[in-house]
C-alpha cells in the first residue's frame, strides 16, 4: 500500500465523524434557515416550503430578537475586558518576585474553570439569593440596601456577568502568566538602572510584549462570550421581563420549545455573522495597532 | 516602595482573591452537609450545626442522581476513548504522513473552528431524530468523537518526533499500522494524557447538546439533570448544593490529579494564533 492511501485510511474516521456531524448539519442548517421547518413539519416533511430569506426578515423586526442581541452585546462587552483585567491582574501577582506559594495559588484561582457551568451556576444563584444569600447579607451589613439581583431586570445580567468573571478568568490567566514569564528578565534590569518606576515598566515593557497574546486571548474570550447560554438557563431562566434572554437561548426557544426550526437556524446564522464580524474588527485593530507600534 | 512591604502587599493581595475565588466551593460543600431548611436562615450559617448526609442520600434516591452520575461515566469515558483514536490517527497523519493537499486540508480543518458549534444543533438534532437515535447515548457520543482541536493537539506535537524513527522501522519494512502502534503510540503518550484529561472534562461538564439531544430522564447526565432538579427544588439549597458537589467533585479530583498534563494541553492548544 502507498504512503498517501495511508494517510486518507488514517485521517477517514476523524473526517467521516467531522463530515457527518458537523460540516453536513452547519451546510444544512443554512438550508434550513430558509424553509418554514415547524412542528408541523416535524410530523410530516411533506408540510415543508421554502420560503427564501423570510426568517431573516422576520427576525430583523422581533423586538425580542434586538433584544437578545443587545443583552448578548452587554455581557460581551461587560464580561470581556472584566475577564480581561481579573486574568491580568492575578497574572502579574502571580508572576510577582515576592509572590509565595505560587503553585497553591495558581491552583485555587483555577479551579472554577474546570467546574460544570450548571453545578456552579445552582451555587451562584443561592449565593445571590434576595432573602438568604451570602452576598445581600453583606452588602447589608456594609450599609449598602439589598439588591435583588434575581428578580430586577437592571441587576440580573450584571449577575450573570460577575458568574462569568468569576468562573473563566483563570483560563486566560494560565495563558498570560505563561507570557509574563518569557519576557527577559534583562528589559526589567535595564529599564531599572535607567530608574523607570514599576508603573513605566508595566507600561512599556510588559504591555507591549503581551500585546500579541492579549489580543489572541481577547479574540478567543469574545467569541466564547458570544455562546452565552447556560448561564441564563440556569440562573434566571432568561428572566426577569426577558432580561436574560441571549441569543442562544432564544434559539433553544424557538427551536427545542416551540419547535420553530427554521427560524431558529436563522438566529444561529445571524449570531455567526455577528460574531464574525466583531472578531474580524477586533483582529483587524489590534494588529494594525501593532504595526504602528 | 519598600520589599517587604511590598512582599507583603502581593501575598495579601493573592490569599484575599484565592479566598474570594474559593468561597462558593467551599459554601457549595458545608451546606451540602445542612440538615433540611438550616442553610435558608438567617444571618446565612457557615458550617452545618449538625453535619449529616440526608441531601445525598435523598438524592440518590429519589431523584435518580445514580443514574445520571453513570450516564455521564459512561458518555465522558466512551467520547474520550473514540476521539482519543480518531484525533491520534488524523493529527499524526497531519503531521508525519504526505499526500497531496495536505496543508491546505489542515488550514480547511482550522478555519472551520470559526463557526460556533450551535449552527450545527438543529440539522444534527434533525438527523439523529431520523435516525432514531435522539435521546440514546450515541446521540452525545457521535458528534464529540472527533474534534479539530484535538487533531491539532496531537498533530503539534507528533511534529517534533524525529523523523528517523520513522524511516529507521520503513527500512525494516514495518508496515505504517504497526510503526504507529509500536513506534508513534508510546512517543505520543504525554500528548495522549493530556487529549484525555480535557476531552473528559469537556465532556462531563458539557451542557447544551445533551440537554438538547438527551430528552428523557433516564438518559439525563449530571449537569442536564441538575439543571432540571434546580428548576423543580428551588428552596431546597441543601438538595441543590449536593448535586452540585456530585457534579463538581469528580472533575476537580481529575484536574488535581492530572494538573500539569491539563495546563500543558491549555498552554499548546493557545499558540494557534
Amino acid at each position: 500500500m502507498n504512503r498517501a492511501s495511508t494517510a486518507w485510511l488514517f485521517l477517514a474516521p476523524a473526517l467521516l465523524v467531522l463530515g457527518a456531524f458537523f460540516l453536513l448539519p452547519v451546510l444544512a442548517g443554512l438550508g434550513l434557515s430558509l424553509t418554514d421547518y415547524d412542528i408541523y413539519a416535524l410530523a410530516d416533511i411533506h408540510n415543508l416550503r421554502f420560503v427564501g430569506l423570510a426568517n431573516y426578515w422576520d427576525l430583523l423586526h422581533r423586538r425580542l430578537f434586538w433584544a437578545a442581541l443587545g443583552h448578548t452585546l452587554y455581557f460581551v462587552v461587560a464580561g470581556v475586558p472584566l475577564s480581561m483585567l481579573a486574568s491580568l491582574g492575578t497574572a502579574l501577582l502571580l508572576n510577582s518576585s515576592a509572590a509565595r506559594f505560587k503553585p497553591v495559588f495558581r491552583t485555587a484561582l483555577f479551579a472554577p474553570v474546570v467546574t460544570t457551568v450548571v453545578a456552579v451556576a445552582v451555587i451562584w444563584r443561592y449565593l445571590f439569593n434576595t432573602q438568604y444569600g451570602v452576598v445581600d447579607f453583606v452588602l447589608t451589613h456594609l450599609g449598602i440596601p439589598p439588591i435583588d439581583w434575581l428578580g430586577d431586570p437592571h441587576w440580573a445580567m450584571p449577575m450573570i456577568i460577575l458568574f462569568a468573571v468569576w468562573k473563566n478568568f483563570g483560563y486566560n490567566m494560565i495563558i498570560l502568566l505563561a507570557g509574563l514569564q518569557a519576557i527577559p528578565a534583562e528589559l526589567y534590569e535595564a529599564a531599572r538602572i535607567d530608574g523607570a518606576s514599576g508603573w513605566r515598566q508595566f507600561r512599556h515593557i510588559t504591555l507591549p510584549a503581551l500585546a500579541p497574546i492579549l489580543l489572541m486571548v481577547g479574540i478567543l474570550t469574545v467569541s466564547g462570550y458570544f455562546q452565552l447560554f447556560a448561564e441564563p438557563y440556569v440562573i434566571t431562566e432568561g428572566g426577569p421581563l426577558q432580561s436574560t434572554v441571549s441569543v442562544l437561548y432564544l434559539m433553544y426557544q424557538d427551536g427545542f420549545k416551540w419547535w420553530n426550526m427554521g427560524t431558529a437556524s436563522a438566529v444561529a446564522f445571524l449570531l455567526f455573522l455577528v460574531m464574525f464580524v466583531a472578531t474580524m474588527a477586533l483582529w483587524r485593530a489590534g494588529v494594525s495597532r501593532e504595526d504602528a507600534a | 516602595m519598600k520589599p517587604r512591604v511590598s512582599r507583603w502587599l502581593v501575598n495579601a493581595a493573592l490569599a484575599a482573591c484565592a479566598a474570594l475565588v474559593l468561597f462558593p466551593l467551599f459554601w457549595m460543600l458545608s451546606v451540602s452537609f445542612m440538615q433540611p431548611g438550616e442553610a435558608n436562615a438567617l444571618p446565612p450559617p457557615m458550617l452545618p450545626q449538625i453535619p449529616t448526609l440526608d441531601n445525598y442520600r435523598e438524592l440518590f434516591a429519589h431523584a435518580g442522581m445514580g443514574r445520571w452520575f453513570a450516564n455521564s461515566l459512561i458518555i465522558a469515558t466512551a467520547v474520550t476513548l473514540a476521539s482519543l483514536a480518531c484525533n491520534t490517527l488524523a493529527g499524526y497523519a497531519f503531521a508525519k504522513l504526505h499526500f497531496a493537499g495536505r496543508e491546505k486540508l489542515f488550514d480547511a480543518l482550522i478555519g472551520a473552528l470559526v463557526i460556533p458549534a450551535q449552527v450545527a444543533m438543529l440539522p444534527l438534532f434533525l438527523l439523529l431524530k431520523y435516525a432514531g437515535l435522539v435521546n440514546t447515548y450515541a446521540a452525545v457520543i457521535l458528534p464529540a468523537m472527533a474534534s479539530v482541536f484535538g487533531i491539532f493537539l496531537v498533530r503539534q506535537y507528533a511534529r517534533t518526533m524525529p523523523v528517523e524513527l520513522l524511516e529507521a522501522a520503513r527500512m525494516e519494512g514495518a508496515g505504517e499500522l504497526r510503526i504507529f502502534i509500536e513506534v508513534v503510540l508510546p512517543l505520543l503518550k504525554p500528548i495522549l494524557v493530556t487529549l484525555a484529561v480535557l476531552t473528559f472534562l469537556t465532556a462531563w461538564n458539557d451542557f447544551m447538546w445533551p440537554l438538547i439531544a438527551l430528552t428523557g430522564q433516564q438518559h439525563y447526565t449530571l449537569p442536564v439533570g441538575l439543571a432540571s432538579l434546580s428548576r423543580q427544588h428551588v428552596q431546597d439549597s441543601g438538595l441543590m448544593m449536593a448535586g452540585a458537589v456530585v457534579t463538581v467533585v469528580p472533575v476537580l479530583v481529575l484536574f488535581l490529579a492530572l494538573q500539569r498534563y491539563y495546563l500543558r494541553g491549555l498552554l499548546l492548544g493557545s499558540v494557534k494564533g
